[in-house]
C-alpha cells in the first residue's frame, strides 16, 4: 500500500494514539522513512503532545483549593457540623501549623528545585514518597503525574523536601497553600 | 501498561464508590475528599473554555457546588470524573454564552472542521525540550498558542492531551462523538505544531537568552 503525504497528515494523530490498522501503520512508516516533511510533522506533533501533557502546564491559581474547600464548607455547614466536628477541625489546624513549624526547623523548603514551588504545609515527614532522579516533584505512589518511570526511588517526605523536591499538586495538593 | 494502571485504579474506584454512597446518605462534608483528585481537571476544563483565570476559578467552584447539589442524580453509568467534567463544561459554556460579547474569537480555526488540514511549516523540530518547561516564559508561550485555537479544538485538546482523558471519556464529557474528538484532536495538534515549530516559533530566536542557537532548548 502506498500512502500520500495528505493521507499521512490525516492520520498522524491517530497514529500517535495507536488508533490505526496495523497495515496502514506499516504503510505510513514506510512513507515516513522517505519523506522529511512528514517526519518533521510527526516529530513536531509528538513534541506538542509531550510538552502540553506535562503536569507543569496545568497550573491552577494560587489558593484555588482553599477557596473551593471554604465554599464547600459553607455549603455543607449545618448538615453534620457538631461541636465535636469543630474540635476536630481546630485540632487539624493546630497540626497543620505544627507541621509547618517542624518543616521550617528541619530546613525544609530551603532550596526548591522548581521555580513554581508552593509552600507545603504539614506533609508528614515520614510519609513515603516517590521521586525521580531527574524530576523536581515528589508524589504519592500511584499518582498519574509520575514521569520518567524507570528511575524512581521511594524516600521519606522529609528527605525529599530537604533535597529540594516539591510536592506534586495533583496527589499532594491538600498540603499546598 | 494498561494492566498495571487498572490494578492501581481499582482500590481508588472502590473508595470513590464508598464515598459517593456516604455523601448520598448525608455526609456532605466528605465531598471535598471525593473531588480532590479532580479539582485541577475541573479548573483546566473551565479555563479551556473561558480563557480567563478569574472566570475559570469561579466557574470551577460553581461546578463543584452544583455536583454536590446533584450528587443523587449521579447514577454511576459514567465515571464520576467524567460526570464532574460534564457539569463543568456545561457551566463554562453557559458563562461563555452570557459573556460572549466580551470575547474575541481566535483567528486560527479558519478552515472547516471536516476539511483536511495542510501543515504550513515543515521545519524540523526533533528535540524534546521538556526541561524548557521550567521557564515561565516558555509555559506562557505554550499557553498563548493554545489560546489561539478555536474553542472546539481547545476543549478537546485540553481534556485529551493535557488531562489525559481517553477518547471516549473526552467525547462523553463534551457531548460529542468519538469521531469528532479524533478529527478535532488532529486539527488542534497540527495547528499547535504550526504555531510552535520550529522550536517555539521564530520570535524566540532573536531573544538574548536563546542567542546561542535558533531554538530555545
Amino acid at each position: 500500500m502506498v500512502v500520500s503525504c495528505e493521507e499521512v497528515w490525516a492520520e498522524i494523530s491517530n497514529y500517535l494514539d495507536g488508533e490505526i490498522e496495523p497495515s496502514f501503520r506499516a504503510a505510513m512508516e514506510e512513507h515516513l522513512r522517505g519523506c522529511n516533511h512528514c517526519s518533521a510533522v510527526l516529530d513536531g506533533t509528538r513534541n506538542v503532545i509531550q510538552l502540553y501533557g506535562d503536569e507543569r502546564m496545568l497550573e491552577v491559581p494560587l489558593g484555588f483549593s482553599h477557596r473551593l474547600q471554604r465554599r464547600l464548607g459553607e455549603n455543607t455547614q449545618g448538615t453534620r457540623r457538631t461541636f465535636f466536628g469543630w474540635m476536630v477541625a481546630a485540632a487539624a489546624a493546630v497540626l497543620v501549623v505544627g507541621g509547618f513549624e517542624v518543616g521550617k526547623s528541619a530546613g525544609i523548603n530551603s532550596e526548591m528545585r522548581s521555580e513554581h514551588a508552593q509552600t507545603a504545609n504539614g506533609i508528614p515527614p515520614e510519609l513515603n514518597v516517590i521521586v525521580s532522579e531527574t524530576g523536581k516533584v515528589f508524589h504519592v505512589a500511584g499518582c498519574t503525574f509520575i514521569h520518567d518511570k524507570n528511575r524512581l526511588r521511594t524516600i521519606p517526605a522529609s528527605e525529599a523536601m530537604r533535597k529540594g523536591y516539591v510536592p506534586c499538586v495533583r496527589c499532594l495538593g491538600q498540603y499546598l497553600s | 501498561m494498561p494492566g498495571e494502571a487498572s490494578l492501581l485504579e481499582n482500590p481508588d474506584q472502590v473508595n470513590e464508590a464508598n464515598l459517593i454512597g456516604r455523601i448520598r446518605d448525608g455526609e456532605n462534608e466528605l465531598f471535598y475528599e471525593l473531588i480532590r483528585p479532580y479539582e485541577r481537571r475541573v479548573y483546566a476544563a473551565a479555563f479551556a473554555i473561558l480563557r480567563n483565570e478569574a472566570d475559570a476559578d469561579d466557574v470551577a467552584q460553581e461546578a463543584v457546588l452544583k455536583a454536590l447539589k446533584h450528587i443523587r442524580q449521579f447514577r454511576g453509568e459514567a465515571k464520576f470524573s467524567t460526570w464532574l467534567i460534564q457539569i463543568t463544561v456545561n457551566e463554562a459554556r453557559m458563562r461563555r454564552r452570557k459573556d460572549h460579547s466580551n470575547l474575541i474569537e481566535p483567528i486560527v480555526d479558519r478552515q472547516e472542521e471536516d476539511g483536511s488540514y495542510t501543515p504550513r511549516d515543515f521545519a524540523d523540530w526533533r528535540e524534546i525540550p521538556s526541561e524548557s518547561l521550567e521557564r515561565k516564559e516558555v509555559r506562557q508561550m505554550l499557553a498563548e498558542a493554545l489560546a489561539q485555537l478555536g474553542q472546539i479544538y481547545r476543549e478537546v485538546f485540553v481534556l485529551r492531551d493535557m488531562q489525559h482523558l481517553s477518547i471516549e471519556d473526552t467525547a462523553n464529557a463534551l457531548g460529542i462523538s468519538t469521531a469528532s474528538v479524533k478529527t478535532r484532536l488532529l486539527r488542534a495538534r497540527l495547528m499547535l505544531r504550526d504555531l510552535l515549530a520550529p522550536g517555539l516559533g521564530g520570535a524566540w530566536s532573536g531573544r538574548a537568552s536563546f542567542a546561542k542557537g535558533s531554538k530555545p532548548w
